[in-house]
């Protein structure tokens, strides 16, 4: 019984990792660059989240869990403009520079968003509103218990993978979005606007990046500034080792990496986890340094 | 009126001048063959005309209209596909979802895209056998009819092919000729670069011959197999 709870929080914390690990691998996808700034746009969506929820509290009367819905929203929103703007300027002008000098800024840019967050907000653990997020739970057979919190939360997280997926494989414009990740040229030959495909990825990876920063902070209910470095790191992990550049992949290496996390932690003990976590990641790389599931095709025959 | 008219074409990469003046002409309803050696600016020529590369002087103008600095994405819309050199398929997507990015300018008319699938399926009927399979696990044959395939989605007035044959095995490089005169009798204009100069210029009405950025020769296909320096050069004989 003690297993099954286990799993449940580390599909939980795995659902976490994957919502973020999205954003690494989509904008990887396209443009062959880490965007180590995901990790921090993922941040603000926490920070973003606070401010509205006490704006949104400070307007109404009452303390109801809706006000979380709007408020969300515009958290995607706005980080997902975030992250169109960081390309905009940080990326966007280096796309002819090669490799190194993007990542250099794209370090940059995780800098600057990290320090501007400690200035507006301090460095000390902040916390969402009390009682705003609905508490309670259901006890299953054998005294497992999930909180109405930890559904809602894996719903969200299923209900936005699945509506990327099926963007990705079924529409005209994932479609396209796929052929970019394989190749810039060719892609133009159909008249694929590639920079536009760029900016989309460059909007839906860091507005699901900033709704799980916010369903992160809920969830817990405190963080502090260097969320985006812990956290968004272990979803960059999540991405390598699900295969980067591949979307069901970082599903599957969040998932992989939070259920491994919390076996770890909840069988050996917590000052372990990590240490258990990473000899698999290193352990699973060695026998596939493509990642799980990491160039299934061989690119050119 | 030429349906496409390039004007003294001039294209570097960096400091590397790789076009040096090019002129070429293609009329509507043609097959022109492009041939020249390895290096001599083939594949430098169809990409400055497909947009994915500027030209640094000259003009190209196809249909009476100038799309020289046009970007590669707005060209196709305009008429003008490209079967890129080396079967640059979409090898994790399936031979339908390459198919659809073919025809990507279409848009959300469904009509006109069942009605091109349709025909691309009666000119590579293997094609449509694979249709679920992804694009990487296709034979080099049937990657090579995936790009052809894939560039008629679009409907293009001007089809331009760099080096189908590369590769193939002969009695597929003979398929793939014949289908080039296949598409070319349903009324698309046809730009083949081939370094396989024989068969090129046999399919051919008309021919260039490109060495180091410059065409050297040019004149009707037939011509230009019974000529000496040609023969000499290209077609390996003494
Ligand atoms: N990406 C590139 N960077 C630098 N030089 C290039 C590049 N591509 C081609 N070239 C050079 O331009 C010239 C023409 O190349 P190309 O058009 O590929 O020839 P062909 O297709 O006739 O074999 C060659 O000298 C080649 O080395
Ligand atoms: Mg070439």
């Amino acid at each position: 019984m003690q297993f099954i709870q286990q799993m449940i929080n580390g599909i939980t914390i795995g659902a976490f990792y994957s919502l973020v690990a999205l954003g690494y691998t989509m904008v990887y996808g396209v443009l062959k660059l880490i965007n180590f700034a995901h990790g921090d746009l993922f941040m603000w969506g926490a920070y973003l989240g606070l401010t509205g929820l006490n704006v949104a509290l400070g307007l109404l009367a009452n303390d109801t869990p809706w006000v979380i819905l709007p408020v969300i929203i515009l958290v995607m929103i706005t980080v997902a403009l975030g992250g169109v703007l960081v390309d905009r300027v940080a990326y966007k002008p280096l796309r002819s520079a090669g490799r190194l000098a993007p990542v250099i800024s794209a370090l940059g840019v995780a800098f600057i968003l990290q320090s501007l967050a400690r200035n507006l907000y301090g460095a000390s653990w902040r916390t969402y509103p009390h009682g705003i997020t609905p508490s309670g739970g259901i006890v299953l057979a054998g005294g497992v218990r999930i909180g109405i919190m930890q559904i809602i939360v894996l719903v969200a997280c299923f209900l936005l993978m699945g509506a990327l997926y099926l963007f990705t494989q079924r529409t005209r414009l994932g479609t396209a979005m796929r052929a970019v990740s394989l190749d810039h040229d060719t892609s133009r030959l159909m008249g694929i606007n590639v920079d536009r495909i760029i900016a989309v990825v460059f909007l839906i990876g860091p507005g699901l990046g900033g709704v799980a920063g916010m369903i992160v902070a809920l969830y817990y209910g405190s963080f502090d500034f260097t969320l985006g470095w812990t956290f968004g790191l272990k979803a960059f992990i999540a991405a390598i080792l699900g295969g980067i550049g591949n979307i069901p992949g970082a599903m599957l290496g969040g998932m992989m990496l939070g259920i491994i996390e919390t076996l770890g932690s909840g069988y050996l003990s917590p000052q372990w986890k990590d240490v258990i976590a990473y000899a698999i990641l290193i352990i699973i790389l060695i026998f596939r340094p493509t990642g799980l599931l990491g160039e299934r095709v061989a690119e050119k025959v | 009126m030429a349906l496409l008219k390039i004007e003294n074409l001039h294209t570097y990469y960096g400091h590397v001048h790789a076009l040096k003046g090019v002129d070429l002409e293609v009329e509507e309803g043609e097959i022109v063959s492009l041939i020249g050696a390895n290096g001599a600016g083939k594949t430098t020529t169809l990409r400055t005309i497909s947009g994915l590369i500027r030209p640094v002087q000259g003009t190209i103008t196809f249909d009476g209209q100038t799309i020289s600095g046009v970007p590669a994405h707005q060209i196709v819309g305009k008429g003008v596909s490209q079967v890129p050199e080396g079967r640059q398929i979409f090898s994790t997507l399936t031979v339908t979802e390459n198919l659809n990015m073919g025809a990507y300018t279409l848009g959300g008319d469904k009509e006109a895209i069942e009605q091109n699938r349709r025909r691309v399926y009666d000119l590579f009927p293997r094609l449509e056998e694979r249709k679920n399979q992804l694009g990487g696990t296709l034979s080099g044959g049937e990657q090579q009819m995936l790009t052809i395939a894939r560039a008629l989605m679009a409907q293009p007035r001007l089809l331009m092919l760099d080096e189908p044959s590369l590769g193939l095995a002969p009695l597929l490089v003979k398929t793939i000729f014949e289908t080039v005169r296949e598409i070319n009798a349903h009324g698309v204009t046809i730009l083949l670069v081939e370094q396989n100069a024989r068969a090129a210029l046999k399919v051919a009405h008309r021919g260039y011959v490109l060495e180091t950025g410059h065409v050297v020769l040019s004149g009707p296909a037939r011509g230009l197999l019974q000529d000496e320096r040609v023969r000499k050069a290209y077609l390996g004989e003494k």
